[in-house]
């Protein structure tokens, strides 16, 4: 192991850790503040830690979306009224989802279509990109009904769930025939394009009033996919943090729904496959 | 390899697991906001791939993506600090009662 590398994973442990801490400290509210700095430190530290990364060779796009990013970023950030917070978590999500979604493609893309990705890399770029894409388009979706550019009453029309179903399914498949032949361009495009369809049939259906909760649980998804990134690229930040993420944001959904006194299968109603709701 | 990343995905989804029930209903609405600010950890990879210079579209979507990901991060961050300033003051007593 070369100095670099070394001095990379020491980073990347020390971000973990403050991630981890951070999100303890942010479950009591007198240190819930410090538990947010926490989180920060380790996040630029992850940061750092890549940019110091070899396959680096040039700044300037990095540089250039570092700095665009914080441009768009900070008013967000400080402008956007109280009230409006529900909303801006959702368009900050899609935003981060995404991310892991183009990465993905990008990945896909620099390993010839697909003709060098192995089945396991495969497994984990395509569970990137789908769960990434729904992420997208659902965290938009609870946008826009947020912020009542959509009807916030659940849009359901006949015969809904058995075309979210349909549509489920043939993104499913087509994940796994991905697995088993990895060089299928066609196949992984149009994965991504219906799994961007899914996103909008799983929140389409659900009420205004539960988005919290739905937002919680793309918050999941999109830990799940950053997950998936790590596995691909190798990379152990994104895993813990995608994985605290996951399980953090799953947890918070089902205990969201128990403080509004909604059952967590009842918000997802429509949303096929709710895994586990006895928590 | 992917086994050792699959033995520090369980580990670390058990530690998110553990460290987040038993959160105060007060905290629903920063905690979600700080885990989507991590949840820009997707950063990372976006990095790698905006400057790996391996093809155009790949530092094409990188950089996008890098974008989308510091967006998420910056605004993700400033906005559950603001949350928090919030309602710290107000808090504090409470908080100290619980000890």
């Amino acid at each position: 192991m070369t100095t670099r590398e070394l001095l990379i994973q020491a980073t990347y442990l020390v971000a973990s850790v403050l991630f981890i801490l951070g999100l303890r400290s942010l479950t009591a509210p007198a240190t819930a503040r410090r538990g947010m700095q926490q989180a920060a430190v380790g996040m630029l530290l992850a940061i750092v830690g890549t940019l110091l990364h070899e396959q680096i060779v040039d700044f300037r796009f990095i540089l250039l979306g570092l700095a665009l990013g914080s441009a768009i970023g900070y008013p967000l950030g400080m402008f956007v009224p109280m009230t409006a917070m529900p909303q801006r978590i959702a368009i900050s999500h899609m935003f981060g989802a995404l991310a892991a979604t183009l990465v993905g493609i990008s990945e896909f893309y620099n390993a010839g279509n697909g003709g060098a990705v192995g089945h396991a890399r495969m497994a984990a770029l395509g569970f990137e990109v789908l769960f990434g894409a729904l992420t997208v388009t659902g965290s938009f979706i609870a946008f826009g009904k947020l912020q009542e550019l959509l009807p916030g009453r659940p849009l359901t029309f006949k015969g809904q769930n058995a075309a979210n179903g349909v549509l489920f399914l043939v993104t499913v498949a087509l994940f796994v025939w991905l697995v088993v032949e990895p060089a299928t361009p066609w196949a992984f495009y149009l994965m991504a394009a219906l799994a961007f369809a899914v996103g909008v049939s799983l929140v389409v259906p659900i009420g205004g009033a539960d988005m919290p909760v739905v937002l919680s649980l793309l918050n999941s998804y999109a830990g799940l996919a950053s997950s998936a990134t790590g596995f691909a690229i190798g990379n152990n930040v994104l895993i813990i943090a995608g994985a605290l993420d996951g399980a953090s944001g799953f947890i918070l959904s089902i205990a969201m729904s128990k403080a509004m006194n909604r059952s967590f299968g009842n918000v997802l109603f429509g949303a096929f496959g709710a895994p586990v709701e006895s928590a | 390899m992917t086994i050792l990343s699959l033995y520090v995905f369980v580990l670390a989804g058990f530690v998110g697991y553990q460290v987040i029930t038993r959160v105060p209903t007060l905290l629903h609405t920063p905690l979600m906001s700080a885990t989507n600010a991590i949840s820009g950890i997707s950063l990372v990879g976006s990095i790698v791939a905006a400057g790996a210079r391996e093809s155009t579209v790949a530092t094409v979507l990188g950089t996008v993506a890098v974008t989308c990901a510091t967006i998420n991060v910056v605004g993700g961050f400033l906005i559950t600090d603001r949350m928090l300033k919030m309602f710290h003051t107000r808090e504090k007593p409470k908080a100290e009662e619980r000890k």
